[in-house]
């Protein structure tokens, strides 16, 4: 126990006295989570728009500009023709082609009844998607509104009508900050914990420390505690600061428990921080450290949930986020911060990453030798 | 009472079983100064760190101060002090805090056996709150052993301590090797410097992983065969060169700024000797009758 006092305040004055590990280690979760959440937008805007007017009606102006205002269009042609429009298209400087066809104004009313064209170029799968989705939803409003004019409504109506209205539970207007703030935390935390343990013992190796260290009698867990808990000190008070950040920022209080949040984040931390001298221990580099580092956790990253959700993946990618880690972090986040989940409810989570917590530790214990 | 005890260890590297360790086999007693001396790759940090607990051997058996290196290797750690051929203190840390952080994880104080380091560390006291990575070479050094001598371990294994400082530190560096063997501690040195093997109380000379002679540094002189001779001209190669052509000449190198020469026979004609290197066109030719030194047995075992 005297030893590993001793050990903590060495490892905690070595870290301290490497002015840019500590400037990086407290300054970059503050910048990425005040830039980061901004640029990471999920709600597609700027889609560019190709209108080929064949009618040239005061309707179809009507249309076009009811579009363009919603916000979520940028004009950037109005062609003659279909052709013309295409060629936007196919250098790239068109997502939508709306193709409005002649006497669309007088068929409406005439017949009651027209067909617009929308083309959507795919290549960026979801701006295509959701721009197409917009320009339905935007022509359906105008549907309605033309028909309000045209025909006094009965007060009831004359046949069934299912409308539907969908109601947002936990995040009620759709904020993504909301959903993606936590999300990125989680990722912050990871990564400095993982990174700077995975460096830690590997770089006692390459300055050639480690020898000394070897020959002294120090037991082989104290060493690697000795490891473990300053970083682990250091992501909870970088966990902390992200809270703080959040809430004076993007307002985002956390509807549940702060302990629940803090007992969760203790027992990830412990495997996060286990994976990195796991691989500490195998690397004799710092270079061979990083780039394993870096392939894990773009694994870990791409397979959290944070940016594609996890429920849309294939079966054996569901399968392969359940080893990893960051994916319980995030979900048990957004369940204790959005929807308020209690330490009860994040049970399941809580005994996958404790689990991970005693493999992970346990064998970078006994894969660091002392003798080779 | 034997400190050291090896028996024939023999260790290979690699898939290439390249071999380090060839079967060696030497025994320290205790409280002796003893010397690997041997030119680089010849295998002495591999048998320290066999010694220290540090290396598997894949053959043999070694003891150091009666415990197993395999079986008792606890104890072994806790009881001798290991200086690496490399500075391996934390560079971060100042001379102060690295000295205190190896004596509390050796569950001791620096004031308990500050009487061992007392001498050194004086040295380096004005320093005390200088990081180690910014100590001169000699500084490092006594550092270096402050450390390894801060839990009063029984043995002491230095690998090549004098590797890289200048030659008064060097000095120095022996100078303190013998008032510590006054203390009773079993001292094992490995260097690759000739002229430090003569300070040692015995010395093993080593070559490609192989014992090639232990005894004392006297011992070893005095079982040099031959009659030395230092031979010096105006000029040095074609002198090496004609001696190599010599018909008599048992073996003859570049020593200095003298050139070594042994013959075939005992008593070898000298101004025969001399008249050859004159046809040569050498001049200012002189020849003397000298004692071994280590070196020069180490050259004749290597032939």
């Amino acid at each position: 126990m005297r030893t590993l006092k001793f050990l903590l305040r060495k490892e905690f004055r070595q870290i301290f006295r490497d002015k840019a590990i500590v400037a990086l280690i407290f300054f970059m979760p503050c910048i990425q989570l005040i830039i980061m959440p901004l640029a990471a937008d999920y709600e597609v805007r700027n889609v560019n728009l190709a209108v080929v007017d064949h009618d040239k009606s005061s309707y179809s102006q009507k249309l076009i500009s009811k579009v363009i205002a919603s916000g979520y269009f940028r004009l950037q042609g109005y062609n003659a023709s279909f052709k013309e429009a295409f060629a936007l298209i196919e250098s790239d400087k068109a997502d939508l082609i709306l193709e409005i066809p002649q006497d669309f104004e007088r068929n409406l009313i005439r017949e009651d009844k027209q067909k617009l064209f929308v083309a959507v170029n795919a290549i960026n799968g979801t701006k295509a998607n959701l721009g197409g989705s917009y320009l339905g939803t935007i022509i359906a409003a105008f549907n309605a509104d033309i028909r309000l004019q045209l025909i006094q409504q009965p007060r009831f109506s004359a046949f069934p009508v299912i409308d539907i209205v969908a109601n947002n539970w936990f995040n009620p207007v759709l904020n993504y900050k909301v959903f993606i703030v936590p999300g990125i935390l989680a990722i912050l935390v990871t990564m400095v914990g993982g990174f700077l343990t995975a460096l830690n013992i590997v770089k006692e190796k390459e300055v050639g420390t480690i020898e000394q260290i070897n020959v002294t009698p120090i037991k082989k867990h104290i060493f690697i505690l000795g490891k473990l808990i300053p970083f682990w000190v250091l992501a909870n008070i970088i966990f902390t600061i992200g809270l703080l950040l959040a809430r004076l920022i993007y307002g985002i209080t956390p509807v549940g428990s702060l302990f629940t949040l803090y007992i969760f984040i203790s027992v990830y931390l412990l495997t996060v921080l286990g994976f990195g001298l796991l691989v500490s221990t195998f690397c004799d580099t710092q270079q061979q450290a990083m780039f394993i580092m870096f392939f894990f956790m773009m694994i870990f990253i791409l397979l959290g949930g944070l940016f594609t959700s996890i429920d849309s993946m294939p079966q054996w990618a569901k399968l392969l986020t359940r080893l990893n880690p960051v994916r319980y972090m995030i979900e048990v986040m957004r369940m204790v911060i959005l929807k308020g989940s209690s330490l009860k409810d994040v049970l399941p989570q809580l005994g996958v990453v404790s689990l991970m917590a005693v493999i992970l530790n346990g064998w970078a214990i006994l894969n660091y030798k002392k003798t080779n | 009472m034997e400190a050291v005890s090896v028996k024939s260890i023999t260790k290979t590297y690699g898939k290439e079983k390249t071999l380090a360790v060839d079967n060696v086999s030497f025994s320290v007693e205790k409280g002796e100064l003893f010397g690997l001396i041997g030119p680089d790759g010849a295998g002495k940090t591999s048998i320290f760190r066999i010694l220290t607990t540090l290396l598997l051997a894949d053959q043999g058996s070694s003891s150091v101060d009666g415990f197993d290196v395999v079986k008792d290797f606890k104890e072994i750690r806790n009881t001798v002090g290991y200086m690496p051929g490399r500075f391996s203190l934390y560079q971060d840390l100042t001379i102060e805090e690295n000295l205190h952080f190896f004596a509390t994880i050796f569950g001791t104080t620096i004031e308990a056996n500050y009487h061992l380091i007392e001498d050194i560390y004086v040295q380096i006291e004005p320093f005390k709150k200088r990081r180690a990575g910014k100590l001169s070479g000699g500084m490092k050094q006594k550092l270096a052993l402050c450390c390894a001598l801060i839990h009063k371990p029984t043995t002491l294994f230095l690998d090549e301590p004098t590797t890289g400082v200048d030659p008064v530190s060097r000095k120095e560096f022996w100078e303190m090797l013998r008032r510590l063997k006054e203390q009773n501690i079993t001292i094992i040195v490995s260097t690759p410097y000739m002229d430090e093997a003569s300070k040692c109380d015995r010395i093993a000379l080593i070559q490609n992983g192989k014992i090639l002679s232990i005894d004392t540094p006297e011992n070893i002189i005095h079982a040099y065969p031959d009659q030395l001779y230092a031979i010096k001209a105006n000029e040095m190669y074609l002198l090496l060169k004609s001696l190599e052509c010599y018909p008599d000449r048992l073996n003859s190198y570049a020593f200095g700024e003298y050139a070594h020469l042994t013959f075939k026979d005992y008593g070898a004609d000298l101004t025969k000797l001399k008249g050859y290197l004159r046809e040569k066109g050498l001049s200012g030719v002189e020849l003397n009758a000298i004692e071994a030194t280590i070196e020069d047995s180490f050259i004749k075992l290597l032939n």
